[in-house]
This record gives structure tokens, sequence and C-alpha cells, in this order.
């Protein structure tokens, strides 16, 4: 049952959103972000919007695979709407009972959902174009002007990529645990709230045992392998700038440029 | 002088109580004199708890002696200094295959020890290349070793190792956790590397048909080398493995029972041709 979870969200196909370096992806998503923010009016959502849609046609995403992901933000979305729609002080449109809705609170509303949308399929788009691993080690080689600061860059990328490969591994130990303990009479279905946490204890304890024993076998494993740190490491896949790379930082540039100025006008 | 010696060799674990007041010392590892020559395979057969996993793990340096001296391709274990070269020269594959592919995918996991050496990218790839091919699973480069079973996840630890380009590969009961299936393909895959490659390996394990291959078995007993000799010497003493809790292969156990009832069979049968043939033999004349 929980083994059916998918992680990292990657949608796995050939395509030039896919091959784009790590790193061009990260940084155009952030500028693709920020964009979305400094809209004032609604022709900079639209060149957004025309922007999205052409990479979500390049990427070869099915467009219904990228709408399955927003369920789970759907109440957080519906929300956000509520709220802005009926607590926004000024102009009266319409009033039933004791909700208002004004001129000011629409517009809000709706360009809060068009934003946050926008916001979640351009990320989403993102994990799904890009393995995990990848995105990884896209963040520690960006990350690695912060090294001046002492911040442990590589060491944190590594922590990251290790527990994206452990993320299944112990699910389906989750797993083995759960039925074991249905099979010794546990029940995780019935009673209220706090009566379904209390159950959940005798889960993960052992989870937890293991995973530090998990974590002890691997670091002599990794010690075996001469592992010391990021000092003196060289990296089987280095990331290399191709042209379609400076062709990406290129597009998303012009979109900056565009969308804003259209957007402020 | 062998690529892997140990003199007197003795390790204690210190027990602990919660305050951190010594409450005993276990002799894990009791007097060990070890003489391996390069190019030798050796098994290191045992029950649960004879000190044969702390003897290995003193030979890749992941823990020193606490008496003693290890030395590997004549450097001595307990010198700080040439820690990362005994790693290197000394591979080690552990027992349970999960935890310890770090990769998330199989090429990536085999170029983990070769990155951690500093070796320049086109290299990393030959040596991935030549090592995943070396224990045949260089079909399975691109896969998430989540989907593999566990004696092709076995098989990419060894690659692993070697990709390391070791002179020894130490391997700590690599086929405790497999099917019989598994099994074989590791001990196959270890025999290829010990004969094609001509490398050191170490085997420890427990199940006895695994040593039938060995050029010497050291048998352990309470920290304490008990028994040494070829797999026929060793198995030719079946009342003795019996006393150390060990099981001897079917095969030889039915030769050895129908030696005890009389049937004139010569001592120490490993395989079941080899019992077939001395039958015949026997039907014959």
């Amino acid at each position: 049952m929980l083994r059916d979870i998918t992680l990292g969200q990657y949608y796995q196909t050939e395509s030039v959103i896919h091959r784009l370096d790590p790193r061009v992806k990260l940084g155009g998503t952030l500028l693709y972000i920020i964009s979305v923010f400094l809209f004032r009016n609604f022709l900079g959502y639209g060149v957004a919007a025309i922007f999205l849609a052409t990479v979500i046609g390049l990427s070869r995403v099915p467009f219904r695979f990228i709408v399955k992901g927003m369920k789970a933000i759907v109440f957080l979305l519906l929300i956000t709407v509520v709220f802005n729609l009926f607590l926004t002080p000024g102009t009266e449109l319409v009033s039933v009972w004791k909700l208002t809705v004004t001129v000011e609170g629409l517009r809000t509303a709706v360009t809060m959902a068009v934003r946050l949308t926008m916001l979640i399929i351009g990320s989403s788009l993102m994990t799904l174009t890009t393995t995990p691993n990848n995105l990884t080690d896209g963040m520690e080689s960006m990350m690695k002007p912060f090294k001046v600061f002492h911040v442990p860059v590589h060491e944190v990328a590594m922590i990251m990529s290790i527990a994206l490969r452990f993320i299944p591994i112990l699910l389906e130990e989750t797993d083995k645990i759960m039925k074991a303990q249905i099979a010794r009479g546990a029940d995780f279905e019935t009673g209220n709230i706090i009566k379904r946490a209390r159950a959940l204890v005798p889960i993960l304890v052992p989870l937890f045992i293991s995973a530090f024993r998990r974590a002890n076998d691997l670091a002599m494993a990794m010690e075996a392998r001469c592992y010391r740190g990021g000092e003196g490491r060289t990296k089987m896949k280095p990331l290399i700038y191709q042209r379609r790379d400076r062709l990406g930082y290129l597009c998303i540039f012009v979109y900056l440029v565009v969308s804003v100025a259209a957007g402020r006008l | 002088m062998g690529i892997i010696r140990t003199k007197e060799l003795v390790y204690e674990y210190i027990r602990r109580d919660e305050e951190g007041n010594v409450e005993g010392i276990t002799t894990a590892v009791d007097k060990v004199n070890l003489d391996v020559q390069a190019g030798e395979f050796i098994a290191i057969l045992g029950h649960n708890g004879s000190g044969k996993s702390t003897l290995a793990k003193h030979i890749n340096a992941i823990l020193n002696p606490t008496e003693g001296t290890v030395w590997v391709d004549g450097m001595d274990t307990a010198e700080e200094e040439h820690i990362w070269d005994i790693r290197q020269r000394a591979g080690m594959v552990f027992q349970n295959p999960d935890n310890q592919i770090i990769g998330q995918v199989v090429e990536e996991d085999v170029g983990f020890g070769p990155e951690n050496m500093g070796v320049p990218t086109k290299e990393i790839w030959e040596r991935v290349e030549e090592s995943l091919r070396a224990v045949g699973m260089y079909e399975y480069r691109r896969h998430s070793p989540n989907k593999l079973s566990g004696g092709q996840k076995q098989r990419v630890s060894i690659a692993g190792v070697l990709a390391m380009h070791p002179k020894c590969i130490v391997l700590d009961e690599p086929t405790a956790m497999l099917d019989p299936k598994g099994r074989k393909e590791v001990i196959r895959a270890v025999r290829g590397l010990n004969q094609v490659e001509g490398i050191t390996v170490v085997l420890i394990t427990h199940y006895m048909e695994e040593i039938i291959h060995a050029d010497r078995v050291f048998v352990m007993d309470n920290g304490r080398i008990a028994m040494e000799g070829t797999p026929r010497e060793i198995f030719s003493q079946v009342e003795r493995l019996k006393a150390l809790r060990l099981d001897v292969p079917q095969v030889t156990l039915l030769a050895h029972e129908l030696r005890e009832k009389g049937v004139r069979l010569p001592e120490g049968i490993l395989t079941v041709e080899e019992l077939a043939d001395a039958l015949a033999f026997l039907a014959e004349g």
C-alpha cells in the first residue's frame, strides 16, 4: 500500500527540457517565480502563460499529468481564494447575509489564484523533468559560493541524495512492520485521530531503530570505500554547460524582460 | 611476506553500562596469526559470534587491533597515514546489500569509490564499465538499485569495490541475506575475480558449500583459529566441525555416514560427482 507512493515525481521521457542542465532549470524556475510576483496587470500573466505553455509543450510531459499533481493543493488554493474574496475591505459588489464581496477582493482573489497555479505548475515542471539526482547535483553546484561562509554544501547535497535513495527502502520497511503488527492484532484503521496516532508508535519505534542501524552500516560502507568528505573528490558526471544550456539562459532572460515590461505597463 | 598478514592479533570489545563504566571485556579476536599470499582464495568459517567479522574489519582498517599488528600490502593498519591506501587496496563487501549501495543508479554507485579517490572523470567511466562487465551487471548500469534482486545488488557492491582497483577483496558474509540463486550468482562472480583478475579473496561465510573452491580454509571459534587447511582436509574432520557447530555439506555428511557404516569411501568428499564416482568405483571393484 505504501509502496505506491511516488516521490520526486520524475516523469521519464526524452525532451529538450529533460536534457537541460539542472542549474538552468533551477535558476529559470527561481526567476520565473519572481516574475510572477512582479506583475501588476493581466498582460504579464498572459506572457507568463504563453511561456509556460511553450515549456510544457517542449517537455513532452502530458498536461493531465501536471494537473494530477495539482490536486493536492486545490484545498489550499480554495482557502486563499475564499479569504481574499470575503475579507478584503473596499467597494461593495454583492452582499449576502454577513458576507460581503468587494471589487478589490474579487481582484486579489483572482490574482492570487492565478499566481499560485502558475507558481505550482512552473515548479512542478522542474521536478517532473529533472531526476532527483540531477537536482541535488545542480543545487550543490549553485550553492558553491556559500562555501565561503563555511556552509557544508557538499555534505548537505550528499545527505539529500542518500535520503532520496533510502526513502523507498524505509517505505518498504514501514510496510513490513505494519503488516507484522496487524498480524499480531494491531488496529490502525478505526478510532479517533488520537487513538490512531497512538497506534503509530509501535511502527515508528522499530522503524527508527532500523534506520539508525542502516545509517551506521552505510557510514561504515562509505568509509570502507574511501569517502572522506568533498575535499579532493572528482565527479563521475560533472555538470558542464552545453550550447542548449546557454540558449536556455538566454530564453529565460528574454522572457523575464518581456514579461516584466508587459506586466508593469 | 603475504599481502595480508596478522601477528598475534587481539581485539577486545569493551562493554560499558549507561554511566560509561566498564562492565566487562569481550575478546572477539584472540591471538590470530594469518598469512595470505597474493592471488589466494581464502575462506574463513565460523558460527555467529566466532569473531570472523571482527577479523575482517581489521583488514580494511575499520577496526584497529587492541594488541598485535595487521599488515596489508606491507602497510601497518594502525598507522593513520596509510589508512586510505589500505582501504583502496583491500576493498570490503558487507552483508546487507541495501546498506552499502550509495548511488541511486547502478553506475553511479560503482563510480562512488573512484570519485572519492579523485580519479579523473574519463577514467571513472572506464573503470565503471570494466567492473560492471566483470560481475555481469553491465546491462543493468542505468537501473535503480532498489529494483534489483539481492544477488544482483551484491554483485553491484562487488563491482563498486572492484572499480577502486584493489589487490584484495574481503567479503563479510556477502550471501547471508540471499536466496540460493543469489548465493550462486555472487560466489560465481567472486570466483571469477579470483581466477580471471587474480585478485586475492578473503571470503567470510557460514555456508559450507561456498568454501569448496577455496585454496585454504580457516575455521574460527571463540576468536581463535580452530582449524586450518584445504577444504578437503577440513571436510574430512566431520566430527570436529560438528563440535564447532558448523554444518557439513549434505554430500560430505552422507559420505561420512557411509564410511561409519563400513563403506570404503575416501575421506573429504566435496561434491555429488565425487561421491558418485567413488561409489561407481566401489561397485565395479
